[in-house]
């Protein structure tokens, strides 16, 4: 990797803080790049990148903008594989024109680069272009969800709140100005990626027509694709002259083509994590019939109301069904609970009260996804809870959602879940919402 | 799909910006969509023989490329019963800022639907279908999909309908014919498809479906500028 545009004066430069980063703690080798040359840290610099005695497979380009387009020209003719372009001061400055040169130029050479105006791609160990010093990011663990955005604030701040929340990440990709790849190529990309599961992306918007051809894409991708939108409201009133126009608003079109090719919209940040937890342990959609066990029936009637709120639905148990549950619960509950669905086990049930129930559900038809209200104070219930429901999971392939109160003192049941692949809410309303993502296909 | 006389209308069209509704009409019935059988015309002599001949009542609607919302300007009469009552409306419409005749047709009645498509600046072109009427508006009861549409998302538009009871028989009503709906967004969806280039936004509204039919009540075909 070349890091073009490193300062000998100022240690804050991005081109700096990437060099750093990945030369000490990143399984890349770097090269840094300047073209007055020199040393740096005991380094040679190169004065460009044909210097380099051995083959880039990416360059950093983090330089002012008006030297961007001869830089990239050398990447291209001096065999560099691809580049990240960090530096600003293009599109989004009104220099459009420049952008589109240095887009036309790679586009005709075939060369990939990500940006400009971006922080590129976080991919540990091997490669990390953020310009953010290592020690200020939590950083998320390696896992399976791709997170790719037009916002590089946006993209740091998912990745932060992600940090412990019983997913990890496979790479993100901060896009910028995406004046060559976009979403569609990435979203191309991440569907064939053997190491990724789910694809998230942040979208302002999209060029003329290229909704459509993103539309297409996801609905022909097999793993979910999950998308949070900014620029819902328009800006102002706009003159419209048929009712149709009138009611069809961008920002409805979107959210309704979107969901028709089964890609799951977050509505706010407070969905795109869980959406991207749940997703990423279950991706077989589910029609949305909802088995929820609990010990205690104020949590399995909230439960219950958000559920029917968001179009999914919680088949009561018959006679019977109710009965065999019964006769599995420890004796001390049998009289005190109720079957019904939700299952109220009560305050007096113990780990394998749960276990036997979640048994019987996982193998019930008109259930299609347990979810799992637990309280962590009751006296019966231990942390080994989130590992045996999964091996119920293993078994019986029921997709289970957990909730338990994300207080520090009890994230050792959440990490009994969240190590043994079943996702945990941090609300009753979360979980409900995590099943929602789960249907996908069902716009309404 | 877009036949000759098709893409007349169209070329006809350019300079108001938008297709008047008779010859919005005559494009859809060209594409084998339902219209009520109309006559327009300058002459109330032939719009009394029509009427005579269909059988009263009829609706009346001015034709003026200046009325684009026919309601707002008073520009539609329904339930007319006689020649007498028709004679007077063609003599008020007459008045009406560029006037160029009056639409007469036959009273439609059943479930009023908005069945429309907008040429989206980001995912081409969206159908939308929803509770019609001039409240559509405000009802907002609308389902959109990115054309072109399979049956399969048109059996979800309808499921996701607010109005989706009215559409199998509310009441002990009779539930309209759903297989007519089917066909009218399918063809509908090719038309708008076809049409890509050339439309803005397109309103049918109301579309009435009864238990035999669906017919588009009111048309208007916004061009691009």
């Amino acid at each position: 990797m070349a890091v073009i545009g490193l300062s000998m004066t100022n240690e804050r430069h991005p081109a700096n803080v990437i060099y750093n980063k990945n030369n000490l703690r990143l399984k890349v080798k770097a090269f840094p790049v300047n073209e007055r040359g020199g040393t740096y840290h005991g380094e040679k610099v190169y004065t460009k990148v044909s210097e380099i005695p051995e083959a880039v497979d990416l360059a950093v380009i983090a330089t002012r903008a008006q030297a961007v387009l001869e830089i990239l020209n050398e990447c291209i003719h001096s065999g560099t594989g691809s580049a990240v372009i960090i530096s600003g001061g293009f599109a989004e400055a009104g220099h459009i024109e420049l952008q589109e040169r240095i887009a036309a130029m790679a586009r005709e050479a075939n060369f990939p680069f990500i940006g400009p105006n971006c922080l590129g791609i976080y991919a540990p160990p091997h490669v990390d272009t953020f310009f953010i010093p290592s020690e200020r990011i939590v950083r998320p663990e390696k896992g399976r969800v791709a997170l790719i955005s037009q916002s590089g604030g946006v993209l740091v701040d998912h990745m932060v709140k992600s940090a412990r929340e019983g997913f990890g990440l496979s790479m993100a990709i901060s896009i910028g100005n995406k004046a060559l790849i976009r979403e569609i190529e990435l979203l191309g990309y991440f569907s064939n990626d053997p190491e990724t599961d789910v694809i998230a992306f942040y979208i302002e918007g999209f060029e003329k027509n290229e909704g459509r051809q993103f539309a297409i894409e996801a609905g022909k991708c097999q793993k979910p694709v999950i998308v949070l939108k900014s620029g819902k409201t328009p800006m102002g009133g706009r003159a419209v002259s048929s009712h149709s126009a009138a009611l069809a608003g961008d920002y409805e079109v979107f959210s309704s083509v979107l969901s028709q090719f089964g890609v799951v919209e977050a509505k706010d940040e407070f969905e795109l994590i869980p959406f991207c937890e749940a997703l990423c342990c279950y991706q077989k959609p589910i029609d949305g019939r909802i088995g929820i066990i609990t010990g205690s029936g104020g949590h399995g009637a909230l439960a219950v109301d958000t559920c029917l709120s968001h179009g999914l639905t919680v088949p009561t148990l018959g006679g019977q069904d109710q009965q065999n549950i019964r006769e599995r619960v420890s004796p001390r509950i049998q009289t005190i609970a109720s079957f019904t669905n939700p299952i109220d086990l009560t305050g007096s049930a113990v780990d394998d009260d749960f276990v036997e129930a979640v048994n019987f559900i996982s193998q019930h038809e008109a259930i299609d996804c347990i979810m799992i209200l637990l309280l962590p104070y009751l006296p019966g219930i231990t942390t080994d809870l989130g590992a045996r429901l999964s091996q119920i999971y293993q078994q019986s392939g029921k997709p289970m959602i957990g909730y338990v109160p994300h207080v520090e003192k009890y994230l050792m049941f959440v990490e009994g879940f969240q190590l043994n692949g079943i996702p945990v809410a941090h609300s009753i309303e979360e979980a409900v919402h995590m099943a929602e993502a789960l249907r996908r296909h069902q716009p309404c | 799909m877009l036949t000759y006389e098709m893409k007349e209308i169209l070329q006809a069209s350019v300079k108001t910006g938008w297709i008047l509704e008779p010859l919005a009409k005559r494009l859809f019935s060209l594409a084998g969509m339902e219209v009520p059988r109309y006559v327009s015309t300058k002459r109330v002599e032939e719009a009394a023989l029509f009427s005579k001949q269909i059988g009263y009542p009829v609706v009346a609607k001015v034709v003026s490329p200046n009325v684009i919302h026919k309601s707002e300007k008073n520009g539609v009469v329904v339930g007319i019963g006689s020649e007498e009552k028709l004679r007077e409306i063609f003599d008020r419409f007459s008045k009406i800022e560029g006037f160029i005749e009056v639409l007469v047709e036959e009273m439609v009645s059943g479930v009023e639907l908005i069945v429309g498509a907008t040429n989206d600046f980001q995912f081409g072109p969206v159908i939308l279908l929803g509770t019609g009427g001039i409240w559509a508006e405000i009802y907002k009861d609308v389902v959109l999909r990115m054309a072109p549409l399979t049956r399969k998302d048109i059996d979800s538009m309808k499921r996701c309908l607010k109005a989706h009871p009215l559409l199998e028989g509310y009441r002990g009503a009779e539930p309209i014919n759903s297989e007519a709906l089917n066909q009218l967004l399918l063809t509908f969806s090719d038309l708008v498809m076809a049409l890509e280039q050339d439309f803005e936004s397109i309103d049918l509204n109301p579309v009435i479906c009864d238990s035999k039919r669906c017919v588009i009540a009111d048309a208007r075909i916004m061009l691009k500028k």
